[in-house]
């Protein structure tokens, strides 16, 4: 399934719901990801305090974000690391570009990103004539048949075997058809190892920054994240501005919660820490160390006490792999950078409801992402506040495009509810009505969409009001 | 486009506007630390390290490098990079001096990586030593220095790494604290668990993607 440019998440929906191969793939991968989280987390009562101490080490650092932000700016500086600034993703990109411009880069070698997912980096940067190199296998293989990731930590996990060895086959000069994994990672480690020596600009994301030292840490299990902070002349990083941590104390329990929660392991392979470029003497290392911070959105959504829980996320994936909605239908379906329950109430805040607002529609409400998320973000309230602000019955939405499914008839409706159930005489003749009607409930309009795929509710005949006064039970 | 300063001055006065300061943040006091012993921390991270496919072996202190010239032999490397300078550097040298039958060629990291890069893409082992380990998890701690640079652990397709079993902390938490990391980081800094690894395709694991396709793990003691 390629990536669409229009947006209509209905006709994604029932794609998704029909591409039989895909739900096979996913059903089998989240329930890999959801037994491996349980196995590296036996003891509940140890997760639990653990994720009481990361929701309280993320808060604090909002809490005092922009001194933060400062301090870690002071630090990168002081060490070496070049820091910018950008309030939109336009931005960010120019950032990226005037560096390679000024390297005379006609490449980059990218470790997994999601901000840089964000930016869309790869197709402005296309448009410039540079060619981006995504590194991670899961993303090697995607770019190489034109798509997007689907997963925040899996980005190809849509894909089985059999699909990878045919796009390796299709895409890759010279090479054999194989369905062999060893094999397949075995083509991507060789073309990729002449990109890593060649390339003079290396991009990655930060996982943590830490304001204390000026730290940026990434964590990785290929080896590519190294390859590409180390081999090129020139590291770009680039982060969302809630990444910042107050100190190197905050960070082992957010890494325990990350990779536990990510991928079950109790940790990465590397874990990547990077203070400075190149000192003098050193033998390796860039020379240059670039750090763009990104706002896109995010400073707006610290301003409300409800929405900057948002900002607590540390980008674990978890709560896609426990989420039903997503299990069925993946991540294309949303149509967007970022997938599932986090996409939810992370896209329509940075888009507008008006423009991405439909994703808070894609719940159950059943609760499991909050039960999971590794800092303990509310994201089932979340999901209702967004509802609510798209309709903005009282005129306080403070995200973009709120209000933007208000309509006469559901205002009249919910004002004629309102009035029928304070109203003991518009009540009593409401369910006399209701009751009178039955089983018949008129398949028109929103009605007729609702119970399309659902069994209609049938009204009683006599209200609970009635049959409480013919029983004999006083009124009150 | 607006200037830098601008555009920096405008991120941080909204986010001095969000009003996010005056929250209260509850204190959550972590999980307990994980406290062993010397013998037990060995146990521990040999554990855990090998069950993330490190080829794990606990040498004698003194005479250490006799299990690494076995092990090039069994392994049939062809050329081992080294740091001459670094602490394990005239050990290795040492070692070489005699007795050298099948043993690989050692190629020095001396001077910068521009120098040899394209050499360096085709060494086959890299060997250095490390500056802790941390049993929680399984990991050891390298620091790269201008004797033992980053690339040493990276680029050739197998890693020995050279611990000392007393340098073994219980956690990453209790080795940042009391070596005091605080004060001062390095360049880069690196916990390695194990050999480079994948399971993005299906989930099915392998080992060897872009870093190491094995890290053999030498526990001094």
């Amino acid at each position: 399934m390629g990536n669409k440019t229009t947006f209509d998440f209905d006709a994604n929906i029932d794609g998704a719901l029909k591409d039989d191969q895909l739900r096979k793939n996913l059903r089998k991968a989240m329930d890999i990801l959801v037994d491996k989280r349980r196995a590296v987390f036996p003891d509940t009562a140890y997760l639990e305090q653990l994720r009481s101490a990361g929701n309280a080490i993320k808060r604090r650092a909002l809490k005092q974000l922009p001194r933060l932000l400062e301090q870690l700016e002071a630090n990168c500086t002081k060490n070496g690391i070049q820091v910018h600034w950008a309030e939109d993703t336009a931005q960010a990109n120019g950032i990226v570009l005037e560096i390679l411009r000024r390297h005379d880069a006609r490449d980059i070698v990218k470790g997994k990103s999601m901000v840089s997912e964000e930016m869309h980096l790869n197709h402005f940067l296309e448009a410039n004539d540079i060619e981006a190199i995504e590194t991670d296998l899961g993303e090697f293989i995607i770019q190489l048949n034109h798509e997007t990731p689907s997963h925040i930590i899996v980005p190809a996990i849509h894909k089985n075997k059999d699909e990878v060895a045919a796009i390796f086959h299709d895409k890759i000069p010279d090479t054999p058809y194989t369905e062999n994994v060893e094999e397949l990672t075995a083509i991507a480690r060789r073309v990729l190892r002449k990109r890593f020596a060649a390339a003079k600009v290396g991009l990655s994301g930060v996982n943590f920054a830490i304001a204390e030292t000026g730290t940026l840490l990434l964590v990785e299990n290929e080896g590519n994240g190294r390859m590409c902070t180390t081999v090129p002349e020139v590291h770009v990083a680039v982060m969302g501005l809630e990444k910042v941590v107050e100190k190197l104390s905050d960070v082992p329990p957010l890494l325990r919660l990350l990779t536990g929660s990510a991928t079950g392991q109790m940790i990465t392979t590397y874990v990547n820490m990077i203070t400075a470029p190149r000192r003098s003497g050193e033998k390796d290392g860039p020379k240059e160390v670039h750090l763009v911070i990104l706002d896109n959105g995010r400073s707006r959504m610290l301003a409300d006490p409800e929405f900057r829980q948002t900002l607590l996320c540390i980008r674990c994936g978890t709560c896609l792999n426990h989420c039903p909605v997503y299990v069925r239908i993946g991540g294309h379906a949303y149509g967007h950078v970022y997938p599932g329950p986090i996409g939810k109430i992370l896209t329509p805040q940075m888009e507008g409801l008006d423009q991405a607002g439909v994703l808070a529609t894609a719940s159950s409400l059943c609760g499991a992402c909050g039960e999971v998320c590794p800092v303990r973000i509310p994201i089932p309230d979340l999901i209702r506040r967004l509802r609510n602000e798209s309709y903005d019955q009282d005129g306080s939405a403070v995200v973009k495009g709120g209000g933007y499914k208000k309509n006469l008839a559901e205002t009249l409706v919910w004002k004629g509810w309102s009035l029928a159930n304070r109203s003991p005489l518009l009540n009593g003749i409401g369910t006399r009505l209701a009751g009178k009607a039955g089983k018949r409930m008129p398949k028109v309009g929103p009605l007729k969409k609702w119970t399309r795929v659902r069994t209609s509710p049938q009204v009683a005949r006599t209200s609970l009001h009635e049959r409480a006064r013919n029983e004999g039970v006083k009124d009150e | 486009m607006s200037s830098h300063q601008n555009v920096r001055d405008r991120i941080l006065a909204r986010l001095h506007a969000s009003g996010a300061e005056l929250t209260t943040v509850p204190e959550a006091p972590l999980p307990p630390e994980l406290s062993l012993d010397r013998e037990a921390k060995i146990e521990r991270l040999a554990a855990m390290m090998t069950a993330m496919r490190t080829d794990v072996h606990i040498v004698d202190t003194h005479n250490w490098s006799d299990r690494l010239k076995e092990l090039a032999r069994e392994k049939g490397w062809k050329r081992l990079l080294y740091g001459p300078e670094g602490p394990i550097g005239s050990n290795i040298e040492t070692a070489w001096a005699s007795d050298t039958a099948g043993l690989p060629e050692l190629v020095a990291y001396t001077g910068p990586m521009e120098a040899f890069k394209e050499d360096l893409f085709q060494i086959d082992a890299g060997i250095t030593s490390v500056r802790a380990g941390v049993a929680e998890t399984g990991a050891v701690v390298l620091w790269p220095t201008s004797h033992e640079p980053r690339l040493m652990s990276l680029v050739p397709p197998v890693h020995v790494a050279v611990l000392d079993a007393d340098t073994i902390y219980n956690s990453l938490g209790e080795m940042m604290t009391a070596e005091r990391w605080a004060d001062g980081m390095p360049t880069n800094a690196l916990l390695i668990s194990g050999p480079s690894k994948t399971a993005d395709i299906e989930f099915t694991l392998v080992f060897g993607v872009h870093g190491p396709k094995e890290l053999v793990l030498l526990i001094r003691k």
